[in-house]
């Protein structure tokens, strides 16, 4: 079980990862802003005032900028499960493409059908319609992110299924235990809120510049009260379903747990890692420290995991070499099973004998947990990228916390009428706007590079999931995507820079 | 319901899809017309606001058609995608360029300028459409590829699905049937873009150039039309038996669809007279009504080339380079469960559909002209 075309594989998942987030960069603004545009509507639509139209249509603008943007991105990725991913969809796709069919019946018309009633609706449509069209924008843009990600945490947590080997893939068997798999809501619920903070430092930030240089100061403070309600409230929550992400990572997917806090060595009571650098060249096989510096919150970490401070949690060597006292078995014998596995998979459809084909099924039902580690060359190859992980998770937890204090702040300020003078404060929200996108990808880097070699946890790793193509050929659509999104999103930066400066129109102030 | 009725049902739900992107790609033939419909800065502002209006519908429901796809017939997903690589990547990039331009186009420092963002509209116009044609030309053509499981139990080549020629999709534009089918709905959406701005734009030259420039369009997509349908009724085509499941070559096969499914043959018939009858009601008679007599008629003609693909114990994504690996709708589809899961789904598309339905009535009260776009600060 060598000789895999690991160039293809690669430059596949570069190209995955190029895309997605691309489209992830305009996303969470789209699910945050939708919410925001729809609250400001319908201030206007209870008070009719014009100050309340004028801040609606600013955002919408350069909501629609953003939109634009976000579905020229989108579009490809789900596609590319079906160019880059054919084995992928083949062994999965019975139950990996009904959440994909959901989100386009559900939410996309929705979303679809009713941005164009938002933004053509002004003298067009009644008042209350065109308003009502702004929330179903929200809820259709927020439903189509609860689809994709119930078909993300279910490659992390593959529920509900059964591998049939007659057709030589995965059939649901309970679309409920899909739907509501824990890992399923945390991520939903987790990755919508991190939209809503990263939504409200988009406004907080631009309204921080209009008070900078001195213009539209009511249209900014307007639209920073309302910013930092819902990022405060946002950034709460982003904490505490960060939380008990976490703690479902680490009963599903423990490999990733002890990525994500570069702990090798296992142990009870371990400390929460909050200021740490990894050793560069540390590997499992040799006896480097794990850190050069680590500032630990103590037993912190085994609380997380387990919601137990004394609790055992296993570090990467545990789960390698296996570890007797915790019940977890080597990767080596992971990996024997999975062979046993597919052995039995091709016997069972080899033979016409029913009691060979009987025998072959049992040990193959038996095994099945392990399928994916029987391709696996070697036992490193079941470590993820340990540095990545570690800085990606560390760095967006503290963004998180950061941006807590910083809506704290500002909404300290928006109910004393002091925000003018904070200059201060101001440039840091101009500056937080990056940072709320920064947070938000290295989000989506612990959830898939901490989660590899899989496509699907522990059943399908990510070197037997590509299509049969030559490298050149992926190469070249890598590149054509570089050039072409690099392209369009100089032109959504230079167009929304030009309609932040131009401002909302008809302001008196 | 049984497995095959679930796999009848869902061949329909995909067949209807199609047929509505087709009538939906109104919007990419939109596209192409505009530069020769419009002299002045204003008429193209006015022909572009008109389907642009619309262009996020026919991507969502392109968007829908894959996913509907890859849930009810992941094998087909697995195989299509997988392998015309480049056939769908052209198609992709052909939308993803589309999607942006609208919103584009006209604002101030747009980096690429207002005449790029056109091009991008007239190339998805051009590219989206005949290869779409194309790629529906093959499930009556067949495509090369192999269909082999236990590739998965395999030392290095795991890969179930394979194409086994170079070009990995481009190849079937060399075929003549595709092609034909190609060019008819290129020049069929020329015509429903015609008909629609006929129906949709407030401005009496305009309207005549349309109407007088759909009657090249319609020569075209008759001549492209009859010679697709002509090719594909004298083929041999892909035959399953419907006890061992074996894929043979059965002469006629298509022509002996319609015969034998004659519920099929009298939808393709009604699709065509409606779409004749659309053509020249918008040609002579200059009338709005014209875009809904082509359009149902677009939706019935596209419906029945699905079924005549998929139905009667046909192979509708066949393999030429090894028969047995054809897929047909029962070795290509979902299981049984995941196919009634998504058959309560299906019961929301008619209230989609109704919500769709009122909002554009709701914002096309009026017809679109010259002073409406001008004062529009969100207009395109």
């Amino acid at each position: 079980m060598e000789a895999f075309d690991m160039s293809l594989v690669n430059w596949s998942r570069a190209q995955f990862a190029l895309t997605a987030m691309y489209h992830w960069i305009f996303v969470p603004l789209t699910l945050g802003l939708s919410f925001i545009i729809a609250f400001m509507h319908t201030r206007y639509y209870k008070t009719g005032s014009e100050k309340w139209k004028n801040t609606t249509k600013f955002w919408m603008k350069l909501f629609g900028i953003n939109f634009a943007i976000g579905v020229a991105t989108g579009i490809i990725l789900e596609f590319e499960f079906g160019t880059n991913w054919s084995n992928y969809s083949w062994f999965v796709g019975d139950i990996f493409g009904a959440p994909l069919a959901i989100e386009g019946i559900m939410a996309f018309f929705l979303e679809s059908t009713f941005i164009a009633v938002m933004f053509f609706g002004w003298n067009r449509v009644s008042k209350k319609f065109h308003m009502l069209s702004s929330w179903f924008v929200a809820f259709g843009s927020n439903l189509s992110a609860l689809w994709i990600l119930v078909a993300n945490a279910w490659m992390q947590n593959p529920v509900g299924m059964k591998f049939n080997p007659d057709s030589a893939r995965n059939e649901m068997e309970n679309f409920a235990e899909v739907l509501f798999s824990p890992t399923a809501i945390n991520k939903f619920l987790h990755t919508i809120s991190n939209g809503y903070v990263v939504a409200s430092l988009f406004v907080i930030g631009i309204s921080a510049w209009f008070i900078l240089k001195g213009k539209h100061l009511e249209f900014a403070k307007r639209s920073i009260l309302v910013a930092s309600v819902f990022g405060l409230l946002s950034s709460i929550f982003v904490v505490i379903t960060g939380d008990s992400s976490a703690h479902n990572v680490a009963q599903i997917q423990p490999m990733k747990f002890a990525a994500m806090e570069g702990i090798y060595e296992g142990g009870e009571g371990v400390g929460l890692t909050t200021i740490g650098m990894v050793t560069p060249g540390k590997r499992y096989d040799n006896n480097k420290n794990d850190f050069v510096f680590a500032l630990k919150a103590p037993k912190m970490l085994s609380y997380l995991a387990n919601r137990n401070s004394n609790s055992f949690v296993p570090g990467i060597n545990d789960l390698i070499d296996g570890n007797k006292d915790h019940n977890i078995i080597p990767i080596s014998e992971r990996m024997e099973f999975g062979k046993l596995a597919i052995n039995a998979f091709k016997e069972y459809n080899n033979s016409e004998d029913a009691e060979i084909k009987e025998s072959a099924l049992k040990t193959l039902e038996e095994n099945y947990q392990h399928f994916g580690y029987g391709y696996l060359p070697d036992k490193k190859s079941a470590i993820p990228n340990v540095p990545l992980t570690f800085y990606s998770f560390h760095i967006m937890v503290s963004l998180g916390f950061f941006f807590i204090v910083l809506f704290g702040a500002f909404l300290f300020f928006s109910v004393k009428q002091k925000i003018e003078s904070k200059k201060k404060w101001l440039k840091l929200a101009v500056w937080s706007i990056p940072l709320g996108f920064l947070a938000s990808e290295l989000g989506w880097v612990v959830a898939e590079v901490g989660r590899q070699p899989w496509t699907i946890q522990d059943i399908l790793p990510t070197m037997v999931s590509t299509s049969h193509l030559s490298t050149s050929s992926v190469q070249v659509t890598f590149w054509a995507f570089v050039a072409l999104f690099t392209v369009l999103l100089i032109a959504e930066i230079k167009i929304m820079l030009h309609q932040i400066k131009s401002g909302p129109k008809n302001m008196e102030d | 319901m049984s497995h095959l009725a679930l796999q009848q049902y869902w061949w329909i739900i995909i067949s209807l899809l199609g047929s509505l992107l087709v009538f939906l790609m109104f919007v990419q033939g939109g596209q192409t017309l505009v530069s020769q419909l419009a002299k002045t800065s204003i008429e193209r502002k006015i022909l572009f606001n008109s389907v642009g209006r619309r262009w996020d519908i026919t991507f969502t429901t392109l968007v829908t058609f894959g996913g509907a796809f890859f849930a009810s017939f992941p094998l087909f997903y697995s195989t299509s995608f997988g392998g015309a690589y480049w056939v769908w990547m052209l198609i992709l990039f052909s939308f993803i360029i589309q999607a942006v331009s609208y919103e584009y186009r006209t604002k101030p420092e747009n980096f690429l300028g207002e005449k790029t963002y056109n091009t991008f509209l007239f190339i998805n116009g051009l590219v989206a459409t005949i290869l779409i044609g194309i790629v529906v030309g093959t499930f009556f053509t067949g495509s090369d590829f192999s269909i082999d499981k236990l590739r998965l139990t395999e030392s290095g080549n795991n890969i179930i699905s394979q194409w086994e020629g170079p070009a990995h999709g481009l190849e079937a534009a060399l075929n003549l049937t595709n092609l034909s089918l190609g060019l008819a709905i290129f020049t069929l959406s020329r015509i429903l873009g015609a008909l629609y701005f006929i129906n949709n734009v407030d401005n009496k030259v305009l309207v005549h150039r349309a109407s007088h420039l759909m009657k090249f369009c319609s020569i075209a997509f008759l001549v492209f039309f009859l010679l697709f349908t002509g090719l594909i009724l004298t083929r041999e085509g892909f035959a399953v038996n419907p006890e061992t499941q074996e894929v043979y070559m059965e002469k006629y096969k298509y022509l002996h669809n319609f015969i034998q499914m004659p519920v099929v043959l009298v939808i393709f018939l009604l699709g065509v007279v409606g779409v004749l009858a659309g053509i020249y009601i918008g040609a002579f008679k200059k009338s709005g009504k014209g875009i809904w007599f082509a359009g149902a008629g677009t939706i019935l003609t596209v419906l029945s080339i699905f079924l005549l693909a998929g139905f009667n114990n046909t192979a509708f994504y066949p393999s030429t380079y090894d028969l047995q690996s054809s897929l047909t709708i029962q070795n290509a589809s979902s299981s049984k469960y995941t196919l009634t899961v998504m058959s309560y789904v299906s019961l929301l598309v008619p209230f989609v559909i109704a919500y769709i339905w009122y909002s554009w009535k709701s914002l096309s009260k009026k017809k679109i002209n010259e002073k409406d776009i001008i004062n529009d600060d969100m207009a395109y």
